[in-house]
């Protein structure tokens, strides 16, 4: 946009008034606003000592997990969707013949580069069989670049790490059920359309 | 002039070419859609998308008849006075129609199907196809069935344009593939004990409109859209086929025929389609290496030492023998001799080993497998000659050697497969200097002086004339593995040209020095030039 653009509005500042010019009544505006903060609930947390609470874990977007299907295989179908639709290309899938006779194709490695992954969530969105889902998990940490590329062993252990406090979103949201999950009722009924 | 109306635009069409209407209305800029419907093969007109409103017009009173039903764009010929409409009401719902019953047995698997992304059930049905499904989703997975050894078939994705049928007819020769059961229950198939397993059976995957026919070696590969094209031409055999190479980060991931009516029509052969596995073998030589003792003991040797010390060598060693390989492109066969005779004014320039397997092979469909397996003898031929007064090739080589006439000899290669034996090679020992410019390990290079690691076709970037005489340029598709520089990289450097390896720029050189050449002047087309009709026109 260019300075001479019809959108832009120019404005002019303000001559200062009278209360600007006794400097006073502003300064103790300030420090209101100062000493309100210093009695009211605090937002932060002594973190690591004290751990945040994660408000509604099905919008939250933490580490990845591979989910697993009923008889505990994995459930990514390698259609590269996850990989596509990722703007920070973190994803790295190598597919191939699923030996099951029920699947056609699935991952033979799985690797997600967590320190280049932005947590936009976007795999998730892409994924046509919910196998790839983004869970509370919050610290994020590895000795080495190495360690935090996350392989498909790491991510399914991450499933089976998190499956029980946070079931797979899919089937939470089917049970129209996002009781367990405290806030946010809204949600339920949109998400819920979806399907 | 023949005129045919297409969408209320007047088209002209040559007096006697025969088309239909979906080339004329391809002209006019309208896309006619059809899956059955091939420019290679015979018209069946039964996918039925192709559906049209004609009629005719007078050419007396300029009155326009329509016919009260649809035709098949595909089965019409469109002749003077013909009226093509594409985008009445009708045709839409019609294409609409098709499209609904396709889909009533097509599984919903897009997301696991290799065809997805340049399928034409997708592409029709999104630009034609009614947002709302009436069916529902069954099945949701597709039967597989193996047809051969290269080819495997997805039975419920097919939808029954026949195609591949078609070309193993008419094409191939070979009617491997039939239809089986009637109606609804109509399937691809083979007979027991008679496989899909011509050498033109890839072809079938690319007719293909849907992804019911997929190549094993591409299957679950790479998703389409990750891929990336560049024309190219393959090196296989001397027929010099147009093909692209579809690659993606610097892997080569499968190669397809690119129509040139003039070389390949459509079609590629299997010992071309896969021929490019040997660009990613790990035994490929990667460095530039020089004897430093007599037990194969070789340092490595930066690329920019090269260029001079191999002069220095050669320089050094006495009458100098080349032999330019047929796998060169032209202009890195014309530096490579202007390199030769740069080092010794005498230096003796010989055509490079021509590997020949078997005897041409012939298909009906008018397309035929070379047993020459080099794509550019004809041009080092017209290169050499350029230098030399006779044409000497491996064999006078070999022999001159075994004669011991030259004292170091520089040997350019580049073949895929094993090319020399040992007592070929054993001359070749004698040499006080030994240059071998080859893909992978041989006996030649157990001897060599230097060893010096080549391209691979797709890693090249120049000009190769075909067995008749057509020259087609093409870019380098894939860039060479690191450690290897192509030998127009090389040569340029050696000729102490500046900036980067311009094959535009020799081949210009080439052209003013050569009436033979001169066709390679200007910017070559797609199909390339026959060099021949060139030197018809100008004498």
């Amino acid at each position: 946009m260019k300075p001479t653009d019809p959108a832009i509005t120019w404005l002019e500042e303000k001559p200062l008034g009278l209360t600007e010019r006794l400097y006073l009544p502003l300064f103790l505006q300030g420090l209101s606003t100062t000493a309100r903060h210093m009695v009211s609930r605090k937002v932060t947390v002594n973190y690591p000592e004290v751990r945040p609470t994660v408000g509604n874990p099905l919008i939250y977007r933490g580490v990845h997990r591979l989910n697993r299907d009923d008889a505990g295989r994995v459930k990514c179908v390698a259609c590269f969707l996850c990989a596509t639709a990722c703007p920070a290309h973190c994803i790295d899938i190598v597919a191939t013949e699923s030996p099951w006779p029920d699947r056609e194709k699935y991952p033979e490695s799985f690797s997600i580069d967590e320190l280049r992954c932005i947590f936009c969530g976007m795999c998730e969105e892409a994924c046509p069989v919910d196998a790839i889902e983004l869970t509370s998990l919050l610290d994020l940490t590895g000795k080495s670049r190495e360690e935090m590329i996350f392989d498909k062993e790491k991510l399914l252990s991450v499933y089976d790490m998190t499956k029980d406090a946070e079931p797979m979103k899919s089937k939470t949201l089917a049970a129209g059920g996002m009781a367990t999950f405290g806030p946010a009722p809204g949600l339920a009924a949109g998400a819920g359309g979806h399907h | 002039m023949p005129t045919v109306i297409v969408d209320g635009k007047d088209i002209e069409i040559g007096a006697h070419e025969r088309l239909n209407c979906i080339e004329v209305a391809r002209r006019a800029g309208v896309e006619i859609p059809h899956y059955c419907w091939h420019p290679g093969l015979s018209v069946v007109a039964s996918c039925r998308m192709c559906l049209i409103e004609t009629g005719t017009r007078d050419a007396a009173t300029g009155k326009i008849t329509m016919m009260p039903k649809l035709v098949p764009g595909c089965q019409t010929p469109a002749k003077d006075g013909t009226v093509i409409v594409t985008d009445t009401a009708l045709v839409k719902d019609s294409r609409a129609r098709v499209e609904e019953s396709l889909l009533i047995d097509h599984p919903i698997d897009c997301s696991i199907c290799d065809k997805a992304g340049e399928c034409l059930l997708q592409d029709y049905h999104f630009e034609h196809g009614q947002a709302e499904r009436r069916t529902d989703l069954n099945p949701f997975h597709s039967r597989r069935r193996d047809v051969g050894p290269t080819v495997t078939l997805f039975v419920d994705r097919c939808i029954m344009c026949t195609r591949c049928v078609r070309f193993t007819r008419e094409v191939s020769g070979t009617s491997e593939l039939m239809v089986i059961n009637r109606g609804s229950k109509e399937e691809i198939a083979v007979f027991p004990g008679f496989p899909l397993d011509n050498k033109l059976s890839g072809n079938v995957v690319d007719l293909c409109p849907v992804g019911a026919l997929g190549d094993k070696d591409f299957l679950y590969q790479q998703r389409v859209w990750f891929l990336k094209r560049e024309s190219n031409v393959c090196g296989g055999c001397s027929a010099g086929c147009s093909i692209v190479t579809e690659h993606n980060q610097d892997t080569v991931y499968r190669l397809k025929p690119r129509e040139n009516p003039h070389v390949n029509k459509w079609w590629m052969c299997d010992d071309g389609r896969y021929g490019w596995h040997h660009l990613h073998d790990p035994a490929r030589l990667l460095s530039a290496g020089r004897l430093v003792s007599t037990n194969d003991d070789r340092e490595t040797v930066e690329w920019s030492d090269v260029t001079t010390r191999l002069r220095q060598d050669l320089s050094g060693a006495g009458r100098l023998a080349v032999a330019v390989s047929p796998m060169l492109t032209l202009e890195e066969a014309w530096m490579l001799c202007a390199v030769a005779r740069s080092i010794d004014q005498q230096a003796a320039l010989f055509v490079g080993h021509v590997p020949v397997s078997g005897s041409d092979e012939s298909f009906p469909g008018g397309f035929t497998i070379r047993a020459e397996k080099c794509p550019n003898r004809i041009g080092v031929e017209a290169v050499v000659a350029l230098f030399e007064p006779e044409i000497r090739g491996w064999n006078d080589l070999v022999r001159a050697v075994g004669a011991g006439e030259y004292d170091a000899a520089w040997i350019t290669a580049g073949y895929p497969h094993a090319w020399i034996d040992d007592t070929t090679a054993a001359p070749f020992g004698r040499l006080r200097s030994l240059v071998v410019q080859d893909l992978f390990e041989s006996p030649l290079t157990k001897l060599a002086t230097w060893r010096l690691p080549a391209a691979g076709f797709a890693e090249r970037a120049g000009t190769w004339v075909n067995v008749a005489h057509r020259a087609q340029t093409f870019a380098a598709a894939v860039r060479a593995p690191a450690g290897v520089w192509p030998e127009g990289r090389l040569y340029w450097n050696m000729l102490g040209r500046r900036g980067l390896y311009d094959p535009a720029a020799v081949r210009r050189q080439i052209a003013e020095s050569s009436a033979a050449l001169a066709a390679l002047g200007g910017d070559l087309p797609a199909v390339g030039v026959d060099l021949r009709v060139d030197q018809l026109a100008s004498s």
